[in-house]
């Protein structure tokens, strides 16, 4: 049992409030991502998870035991740092057995859970190296190693990934989920990146300036997210964004009307964003006549920087698109996959 | 010409580097020019008066009156001078004693500095007065503050009623050594506390959050984390304090000048007391010599047995 609750916390630096009251239930074995852009207090939140900042108020339990004036070394929760903070003057071995020799395991134990973790993450011919000798990705692995062994009941990655070149990331992130199937310890996890949180979380929680802006399992939040930050946040190319007014049961941009798929929850004339992604567009012969301005064919898409009524937007097919800048395409959104969002409180709306 | 006229037709002019620029750009020539000055400096005022040194160290010349060759004769006579022996011993005594007040103090001071301590700046610029401080004020201060009838440490003492008569700081052998060993400690502290605060703050701190959730404590932490990786700057930092150290003149010349009866000589001071007050040359210079092999000693076991680690090897980047 390591269920991780935070309730109502709350964070200062001297006179800067850096969180406004986060609440967050991690569910025994559950793997949750805290992502948002730069400076939104996820690190922070992650360290007064681990014990490394104090907690100005709220509450932070782990395992039903409220943590807040529990020292690091009793919470029984291991963190990879996004700087490995491997200790540069031991060998991988004594990196992963620190904490063993520390706590005077025996020997046979230290060898065995040291020989397990190399095993699992193929360190086993690294051992007798130090961390100067190795490469990011090994480096990466170690500190993962050190976290195995301690075999704690809560693991917590504050951006692992981010120091690793873009194929490296894609095959660690296979691994650190793999490794979540097999050992399902309870994981929170920090990035800033979207996709990283798209593909490995069971639960995202997006952070934004503080505040929790919406928490959800992934597709979740891909297909409702509650607010404009989460729309424009989660999904790569992001969402695009028009400004205008319901009329008549469509949504009136410019001259343009586009259509909705319900109209619960808006009135006649009233003010909204209206959101769709990128591949929500189709090519429709009686569509929105709009300019191509860049075509960017990707193999799998083709993405279509596309222009009308003075507004620009992304769409990606996934036929193949031969047209040239300059050129009209007519495209029409799917009117299910609409989102529309209050111009006022950036709140979704239906 | 058009080409100013249309920035696209401007080209880079490639002109023929002058032979001078080729000479410049010859790596063993600018290794060569870079280095004479320095080479100069240190054939001039280094390498010749070691030389003349070592030189007057086989002869048995006097101030004033040129000397022969004699060969092994003056260290063969030290070797049996009490002084002399007695010498080596205190300096070796004066060395070990100062050096290891100093880094305990040292380093003591620069873990209190790498803390989050109120009136961090101010202390660390009151921990670099003592270096800043010309020695030989200092010593003249400490001579004063040992004084047997005007010491401040009397007065304070007297004063408050602890005792009824003065120290006797510097009237015994013993009282008279640890006295100096107290000054250079005092004036070898902010080198080694500077220092070391400098490779404290080389660590990261990412290293103590980590040992600090694998379980260790704050003595943990300090033994296992701050001391390996501050032993390369330890090294360095050692050796330099020991040569310092050993080859002290300045606190001893001016607060005793060796004395009570010769028991606070170093070979500096000593070798200078034989050869430009005793006017013998060739003794002094071989008193002087015979420090060589010690500091030599000294360098090479603070290198090979502090320094120099396996973990250092590798790249680089970001460990
Ligand atoms: N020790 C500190 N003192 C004062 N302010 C701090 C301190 N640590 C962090 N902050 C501030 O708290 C805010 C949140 O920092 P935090 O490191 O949690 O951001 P983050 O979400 O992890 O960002 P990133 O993705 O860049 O790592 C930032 O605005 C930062 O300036
Ligand atoms: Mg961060």
């Amino acid at each position: 049992m390591a269920e991780v609750s935070i309730r109502d916390v709350r964070k200062a630096f001297g006179a800067t409030q850096i969180l406004h009251g986060v609440n967050v239930e991690v569910a025994d074995g559950e793997f949750v991502i805290l992502v948002g852009p730069s400076g939104c207090g996820k690190s922070t939140l992650l360290r007064m998870i681990a014990g490394l900042e104090n907690i100005s108020s709220g509450d932070i339990s782990i395992g039903g035991r409220v943590v807040n004036n529990v020292a690091p070394k009793e919470r029984d929760i291991a963190m990879v740092f996004q700087n490995y903070a491997l200790y540069p003057h031991m060998t991988v071995r004594e990196n992963m057995a620190f904490s063993l020799i520390l706590a005077k395991a025996p020997k046979a134990v230290l060898e065995q859970k040291v020989g397990r973790a190399a095993d699992i993450l193929g360190l086993t011919q690294l051992l007798d190296r130090y961390p100067r000798q190795l490469s990011g990705g090994q480096r990466q692995r170690v500190a993962m190693g050190r976290a195995i062994v301690r075999d704690p009941q809560v693991f917590l990655f504050d951006e692992p990934l981010s120091n690793l070149d873009a194929k490296l990331r894609v095959q660690m992130r296979g691994e650190i989920k793999d490794l979540h199937q097999r050992l399902r310890t309870t994981t929170v996890y920090v990035t800033h990146d979207q996709i990283e949180a798209m593909t490995m979380a069971d639960k995202i929680v997006v952070m934004q300036g503080g505040n929790v802006e919406q928490i959800g399992a992934p597709l979740d939040l891909y297909d409702r997210p509650a607010n404009l930050f989460v729309a424009g946040f989660i999904g790569s190319p992001a969402m695009n964004f028009l400004k205008g007014r319901i009329q008549g049961g469509a949504f009136r941009v410019g001259d343009m009307l586009l259509p909705l798929g319900s109209t619960r929850g808006v009135a006649e004339g009233m003010p909204v964003v209206y959101g769709i992604r990128p591949e929500h567009w189709r090519l429709d012969d009686g569509g929105i006549p709009a300019t191509v301005r860049l075509v960017e064919p990707t193999g799998s898409e083709t993405q279509v920087v596309a222009e009308f009524a003075g507004h620009r937007v992304v769409c990606a097919f996934r036929e193949r698109v031969t047209a040239r800048p300059g050129e009209i395409l007519c495209i029409t959104p799917d009117p299910a996959c609409v989102h529309l969002f209050d111009d006022a409180t950036g709140m979704r709306l239906a | 010409m058009s080409a100013h006229a249309d920035p696209t037709l401007w080209v880079r002019s490639r002109s023929k580097p002058s032979a001078l620029a080729k000479l410049f750009d010859n790596k063993t020539f600018l290794i060569f020019i870079c280095l004479a000055p320095a080479l100069g400096l240190l054939l001039v005022f280094l390498t010749y008066p070691l030389g003349l040194g070592i030189y007057l160290s086989f002869t048995d010349t006097q101030l004033g009156k040129p000397g022969v060759w004699v060969g092994l004769e003056n260290f063969q006579y030290l070797l049996t001078d009490r002084v002399f022996l007695n010498t080596v011993w205190n300096t070796i005594f004066y060395t070990a004693a100062a050096t290891a007040a100093k880094f305990a103090l040292g380093l003591w001071l620069a873990l209190l500095l790498n803390e989050n301590v109120p009136l961090k700046s101010l202390l660390r610029a009151i921990i670099l007065l003592p270096w800043i401080t010309p020695t030989v004020l200092s010593a003249i201060a400490f001579g004063w503050i040992y004084d047997p009838q005007f010491s401040i440490i009397s007065y304070v003492f007297k004063h408050l009623g602890l005792i009824s008569t003065n120290f006797d700081f510097l009237g015994t052998p013993w009282h008279a050594r640890w006295s100096l060993v107290v000054a250079n400690t005092w004036r070898g502290i902010p080198f080694v506390a500077i220092s070391l605060l400098a490779g404290l703050q080389t660590i990261s701190p990412s290293l103590y959050e980590a040992a600090m959730l694998d379980g260790a404590s704050g003595w943990q932490r300090f033994r296992r984390v701050t001391v390996p990786l501050l032993m390369p700057i330890l090294a360095v930092v050692l050796t330099f304090s020991v040569l310092f150290t050993f080859a002290d003149f300045q606190l001893v010349y001016a607060i005793t000048r060796g004395g009570p009866i010769n028991s606070t000589h170093l070979m500096a001071t000593l070798a200078f007391q034989r050869g430009i007050p005793g006017a013998a040359l060739g003794e002094g210079a071989a008193i002087a010599v015979s420090m060589i092999p010690f500091l030599v000693i000294a360098t090479l076991f603070s290198y090979f047995a502090v320094g120099n680690r396996k973990w250092q090897q590798g790249s680089d980047d970001d460990v």
